[in-house]
C-alpha cells in the first residue's frame, strides 16, 4: 500500500480544484448522494439533451479529496457522452475499483483513460472506495430518474 | 507511572500495523482489551461456564455467583447504594433506549419537553426522537458555545414546567468537554426534573460517585472501559426501577406467567430479559479490577498529562486548528488540517500506524452548528505516552507534504 499511489497529483489537483463544481445552467436532472458515516455529501446536476447526450453535468458538494477528485474527473470525462458509453465507462470504474481491473476504455482518449486510472490506487484502501464511487452512483439515479438518495451504507 | 508496563498487558500492541508500531489514538471510540480479560473470557467459557440465574447444576451456580460479582463491583466502582441498581444491557445506547422507552411510557405525555444539548453523540438524541414521533414530546436543545461549553444559563433559560427531563453528557465525545453536572443536578432538582447522564467517555476516565452527584439515570459501555463488546451498564436509582414497567420482554424478567396476565419481579431482574452477555459480564470484572488496581484518579492524572502536552504540541503546529476550547477537558483533541479532508488525514495517519477517528462522530448537530462536516479525532487511555503524540503531530506534518501544503 503506498500512499503516493492513492494521493497521486491527478487527485491532488481535482481535489484542490474541482471543475464542473457549481449548478450548471439549464440541467434538468439531479440527484443527491450521502455517505452516513462520514457525513460526505454530493449533489449530482446533468443537463440529459432528448438524444440522451450529456450535454452537461456538474456537482456540489462537501468531501475528501478522493470524493471531490472522483466527482471533478467523472464529470469531465462524462461530459460530452452519450448516456450508454458514459453508462460503460461507470461500469469499468467501479470494477477497476473492485476487481482491481484496469482496462483501457477505447472509446476514451490517452488522456481521458489516464485520468480515469489515477484513482486505481483506491482499491488497496478497501476505506476509502465508498469515497469514489459515491458521485458515480449518484450520477446513475439522476440520469435514471431515481428519487432516492443514494447512500454507502444500503 | 510506568506506561511501558501497562501497555505490556494489552497484546494487541505487541503486533504491528503496516510494519508500524501501533499508536492507538481511538479510545474514545472503542478501548483496547488487557489481556487479563481476555484470558477471563477464554477461562470461564474453557471451565465455568453455564447459563446463568436458571439451572440448580453447580456450574450453574459458580456462573452465577461470578456472573453477579460483577454486578457488585459495578455497584462499588460507581458508588451506587443498591446492587439493584445496576442493569447490565448491551451498551449506554441501550441504556438510554431502556429508559427513553420506559420513562417515556409512564411519564411523557403531548407537548413534554425533553433537554438536551448541542454536544450530544446520536445515541442521546434519536431514542428521544422517537418519543417525539411517538408521544408529542418537544426536545429543545441547550446551546453550547464556540469553546465548547454547555452553560448553567443555557439549560437554566429552557425549564419549564413541562420539563420532564434532563439528558447531558458527562464528557463531549468531539470537543472533551466536562458538563458541570452537579450544577447542572442541583438545578434540575429545585424544579424536580430527573437527569440522565450519557457515561460513556466519562466513565473510563473520572471519578465516580453516583450518590454525591446524585443523578437519577447514568449509562456506559464496557468495552470502552477496557472491557467486552456487548456489555453496557444502566444505573437508575432504585425509585424509578421500582415505578419504570419493563423494558423488553422475555424470560428471565417474569414472575408469574398465566394465560390471562404476567406479573413481574423487581429490578435488576425485571430489567434484563432473555439470556444475557454471560462470558462478556464476567469478563467485565476484570477491566474494573485493572482499573481499580491502576487507581482512576492516577487514570484522569496521566491522561490530563498527556491531553496537555498534545494541546500544547497541537497548538504550536500552524497547519492545525482545534476545536473547541473547553476550561474542563476530558481525554479528547479534535483537529482539522487547512486544506486536508479529516479523511485524508485518517488514511495518512493510519499509514504510520497511527489509529484516529474521521467524520462527524455521531454528532452531526454539534457538527453543523461549528459549521464543519468533518472533524479528525485524537482520544486517549491509559496507554498513551507523549512518544504517541510526537509521532501523531511528525504524521499530522507528513499529511501537509502528501498534500504539497
Amino acid at each position: 500500500m503506498d500512499l503516493k499511489e492513492l494521493y497521486q497529483e491527478i487527485i491532488l489537483d481535482h481535489g484542490k480544484n474541482p471543475r464542473n463544481k457549481k449548478k450548471c445552467n439549464g440541467f434538468n436532472k439531479d440527484a443527491k448522494g450521502n455517505n452516513p458515516l462520514c457525513g460526505d455529501k454530493v449533489h449530482v446536476f446533468l443537463k440529459l439533451n432528448g438524444e440522451k447526450k450529456v450535454e452537461d453535468i456538474s456537482f456540489e458538494g462537501e468531501g475528501c479529496a478522493i470524493s471531490i477528485a472522483s466527482a471533478s474527473i467523472m464529470t469531465e470525462i462524462i461530459k460530452g457522452k452519450d448516456f450508454n458509453l458514459a453508462k460503460n465507462i461507470l461500469e469499468s470504474f467501479i470494477n477497476m475499483l473492485k476487481e482491481g481491473s484496469k482496462p483501457r476504455i477505447n472509446s476514451l482518449s490517452d488522456n481521458e483513460n489516464t485520468t480515469i486510472m489515477s484513482l486505481s490506487g483506491v482499491k488497496q484502501f478497501p476505506m476509502r472506495v465508498k469515497c469514489a464511487t459515491l458521485a458515480w452512483h449518484t450520477f446513475l439515479h439522476a440520469a435514471e430518474d431515481n428519487k432516492k438518495v443514494v447512500n454507502t451504507e444500503k | 507511572m510506568d506506561i511501558k508496563e501497562i501497555k505490556s498487558k494489552f497484546p494487541i500492541f505487541s503486533n504491528k500495523v503496516k510494519g508500524k508500531k501501533l499508536v492507538y489514538l481511538d479510545s474514545a471510540n472503542s478501548s483496547q482489551k488487557p489481556k487479563v480479560v481476555i484470558d477471563r473470557i477464554s477461562n470461564f467459557y474453557s471451565k465455568e461456564f453455564s447459563n446463568v440465574g436458571r439451572s440448580m447444576h453447580s456450574l450453574a451456580v459458580t456462573a452465577t455467583n461470578r456472573f453477579e460479582e460483577t454486578r457488585d463491583l459495578i455497584k462499588n466502582f460507581i458508588n451506587a447504594k443498591f446492587r439493584e441498581e445496576i442493569i447490565f444491557t448491551k451498551n449506554a445506547t441501550e441504556g438510554i433506549n431502556l429508559i427513553a422507552t420506559t420513562y417515556g411510557e409512564k411519564f411523557i405525555q403531548d407537548k413534554d419537553e425533553i433537554i438536551i444539548t448541542e454536544l450530544e453523540h446520536h445515541a442521546n438524541y434519536v431514542p428521544w426522537h422517537f418519543l417525539r414521533k411517538r408521544k408529542g414530546a418537544v426536545i429543545k436543545f441547550a446551546e453550547c458555545d464556540k469553546q465548547g461549553e454547555v452553560s448553567i444559563d443555557s439549560i437554566k433559560k429552557l425549564i419549564t414546567s413541562k420539563t420532564k427531563l434532563i439528558a447531558v453528557t458527562h464528557v463531549s465525545n468531539v470537543t472533551g468537554t466536562i458538563l458541570p453536572l452537579s450544577k447542572i443536578i442541583d438545578l434540575a432538582k429545585t424544579k424536580k426534573i430527573p437527569v440522565l447522564i450519557d457515561g460513556c467517555q466519562g466513565a473510563p476516565h473520572l471519578k465516580l460517585d453516583v450518590q454525591k452527584l446524585d443523578c437519577d439515570f447514568y449509562v456506559m459501555s464496557c468495552h470502552k472501559m477496557y472491557g467486552p463488546t456487548g456489555v453496557g451498564v444502566l444505573y437508575a436509582k432504585k425509585k424509578w426501577l421500582e415505578e419504570l414497567p419493563p423494558y423488553q420482554g422475555g424470560g428471565g424478567m417474569i414472575d408469574e406467567v398465566k394465560k390471562d396476565d404476567i406479573s413481574f419481579p423487581e429490578s435488576p431482574t425485571k430489567f434484563e430479559a432473555g439470556t444475557l452477555q454471560t462470558a462478556e459480564i464476567v469478563g467485565f470484572a476484570e477491566s474494573i479490577r485493572f482499573i481499580e488496581n491502576i487507581g482512576i484518579k492516577k487514570i484522569t492524572q496521566h491522561e490530563k498529562e498527556i491531553t496537555e502536552y498534545g494541546l500544547e504540541k497541537l497548538k504550536k503546529n500552524n497547519s492545525v486548528s482545534i476545536i473547541g476550547d473547553p476550561k474542563e477537558r476530558g481525554a479528547i483533541i479534535s483537529f482539522t488540517i487547512k486544506g486536508i479532508h479529516p479523511h485524508d488525514i485518517a488514511t495518512i495517519l493510519d499509514d504510520d500506524g497511527v489509529a484516529i477517528r474521521a467524520g462527524h462522530h455521531c454528532c452531526q448537530i454539534l457538527h453543523d452548528k461549528m459549521g464543519i462536516p468533518a472533524t479528525a479525532r485524537a482520544s486517549l487511555g491509559i496507554y498513551n505516552s507523549k512518544e504517541d503524540i510526537d509521532i501523531l503531530n511528525e504524521s499530522i506534518n507528513k499529511c501537509n507534504k502528501v498534500f504539497n501544503n
